[in-house]
């Protein structure tokens, strides 16, 4: 146990590090969206009957961070190590696969709670926001870090450069976070686009967490944390078998 | 007792290239022990299959008794491997890799022993440096410190010495001769074969993947002794009866090899009977270094 703590305490300790990257720079970056976004559209829209724009903004804002730093923690983190070839220290000792699985994703967690209740108070500033069910806000927010903690860990391994990272990063992650539903309820959308939406895991994030907030949703929030929490499940168990087999680690 | 390493039937293949072509060897505990051999024979290779940081296509490896891929976890406790590369954390302090390292090894209270090993390896007043701020030769130093934090009963150096300088390394063999003394099980890699030769009791070398000499360094100096005599002569000619003891001719001077010390008495009744009298005479004994390239040559004649 002593080797998990370790692994996750020096995991901790690399962001706190570098913070103004890691937390302050996406801080300032979502609050950006949020100033120009709120000022743009509030006027105009209204998605949910009495919840203004800036508030229905909040928690689609504070649930994107959340994701994107969770990813990128866990990504940029082992993609380092394996380009400077440091991840020897962690493949010589005793750790098991589990351990540096639970390490690496519990420190995107904590990585991704940090920005995201940074951006969740600042928010707070601009306009009050409701908090109906805390505890389906905790389980989404839990269920989306660690998600996507698990798919950095996954992109790392097979990375073989930083190019290949940026580039699931920017197309694939960067999208499915953008198309979530951050920015709008998807009931306002084509029913193409609609059915479609409904293929995006992240879609399910970004309702449940808002639900949480509001107490209205465009899913069932049983249904849409059944639906997250199979994806994690399916996500964990393939990474760990890829940590187990050694994947492009023990080559 | 049980053999500190135990490697049987090993193969690995990258590909098309067959880089391990059935090596078998065994380190018995409290051996110190060299591995040699040219670059590119494979040493860095069985070295990540004994540590885990590869799989071997064929074969198996104990550590300790510990199978490295069935009983990984006791296998990786029993040994320390100093990386060739020279890798480091950005992030971190001396201190601070060491405390982690220590860590992963499922060891909390580590400091004293982490004091020892910052002062046995020059590192003290480097303990709070960030790693990437250390020249080449101290990022060494701090590789064979973590190598130690468990205190692992078996010690693998791959080319430790590479980049250290003069009195480092002094200081460094003492440090691990000490740790050898102490129990410890060492093998080592090194292209300086002086160093093998002073400090190893057996010896292993490696060609293409392949094990073409294993034995104590004394029967190995002792099997290729052959010596070397220098003569200079008067008048400056080699009797042909000698020629083909001949290896070189430089500088008005002769070198020629011998089986054994009592072929020099023939070789100067030749010259004697050939009227040709000895200005200077130097016999020197083979080191390793002439043994290796003598093995190494003659695998390739093979
Ligand atoms: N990951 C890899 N992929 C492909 N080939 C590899 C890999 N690692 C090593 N090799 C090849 O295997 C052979 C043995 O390499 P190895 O690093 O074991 O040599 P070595 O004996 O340690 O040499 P040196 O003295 O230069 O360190 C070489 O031909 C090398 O190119
Ligand atoms: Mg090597």
């Amino acid at each position: 146990m002593i080797g998990l703590w370790t692994l996750l305490y020096k995991e901790l300790l690399r962001f706190w590090k570098v913070g103004m990257q890691t937390i302050l720079s996406p801080l300032v970056t979502t609050l950006l969206y949020l100033l120009i976004f709120s000022h743009v559209m509030a006027a105009h829209v209204q998605v949910y009957p009495g919840v203004g724009y800036t508030a229905f903004l909040i928690p689609g804002l504070v649930m994107m961070a959340m994701l994107q730093n969770a990813f990128a923690n866990s990504s940029s983190s082992l993609i380092q190590s394996k380009m400077s070839g440091n991840i020897v220290f962690l493949l010589l000792p005793p750790l098991a696969y589990w351990q540096f699985f639970t390490a690496y994703v519990a420190a995107a967690i904590v990585r991704g709670l940090v920005v995201g209740l940074g951006v969740g108070l600042a928010g707070l500033w601009f306009t009050p926001v409701a908090l109906a069910h805390p505890l389906w806000m905790v389980a989404f927010a839990l269920a989306g870090c660690a998600m996507l903690g698990t798919l950095g860990i996954i992109t790392a391994l097979w990375a073989d450069s930083y190019d290949q990272m940026a580039t699931v990063q920017n197309f694939i992650i960067l999208p499915l976070t953008f198309l979530s539903g951050v920015f709008y309820s998807i009931h306002s959308l084509p029913a193409f686009w609609q059915a479609l939406s409904r293929y995006n895991p992240f879609f399910y994030l970004i309702d449940g967490f808002r639900y949480g907030f509001f107490g209205v949703s465009d899913v069932s929030p049983d249904l849409g944390l059944l639906i997250v929490g199979t994806c994690f499940l399916a996500l964990s168990l393939a990474t760990l078998a890829l940590l187990k087999s050694g994947y492009k680690l023990r080559n | 007792m049980t053999p500190a390493i135990e490697i049987s039937e090993v193969h690995k293949r990258f590909g098309n290239l067959h880089a391990l072509r059935g090596v078998d060897l065994t380190v018995a505990q409290g051996e110190f022990f060299a591995l040699l051999g040219p670059n590119g024979a494979g040493k860095t290779t069985l070295i990540n299959i004994l540590a885990g940081l590869s799989r071997a296509t064929q074969g198996s490896s104990r550590v300790m008794g510990h199978d490295v891929v069935d009983d990984y976890r006791n296998a990786r406790r029993a040994l320390g491997v100093v990386p060739q590369e020279l890798v480091y954390d950005a992030f971190f302090s001396v201190r601070e890799m060491l405390r982690f390292q220590s860590g992963y090894f499922g060891l909390c209270k580590n400091d004293a022993w982490i004091d020892e090993l910052l002062h046995n390896l020059g590192l003290t007043d480097k303990a709070d440096t960030p790693t990437r701020l250390l020249s080449g030769g101290m990022k060494r130093r701090v590789l064979i410190a973590q190598a130690l934090v468990h205190k692992p009963p078996v010690i693998v150096l791959d080319e430790p010495t590479a980049g250290v300088d003069v009195a480092l390394r002094q200081n460094l063999w003492g440090f691990i001769r000490r740790l050898n003394r102490d129990g410890h099980t060492i093998v080592l890699t090194t292209h300086y074969l002086e160093e093998a030769e002073t400090l190893c009791s057996r010896i292993a070398m490696l060609k293409q993947g392949q094990v073409i000499a294993l034995d104590t360094t004394h029967n190995l100096l002792s099997a290729h002794a052959a010596i070397q005599v220098r003569l200079k002569l008067d008048p400056n000619r080699l009797p042909d009866a000698l020629r083909p003891l001949l290896v070189a001719e430089e500088a008005g001077c002769f070198r020629l090899v011998l089986e054994d010390y009592s072929r020099l008495e023939k070789v100067l009744a030749t010259l004697r009977e050939a009227n040709v009298s000895v200005d200077e005479l130097e016999v020197s004994k083979p080191d390793l270094e002439e043994v290796f390239l003598q093995i190494m040559g003659k695998e390739v004649a093979r």
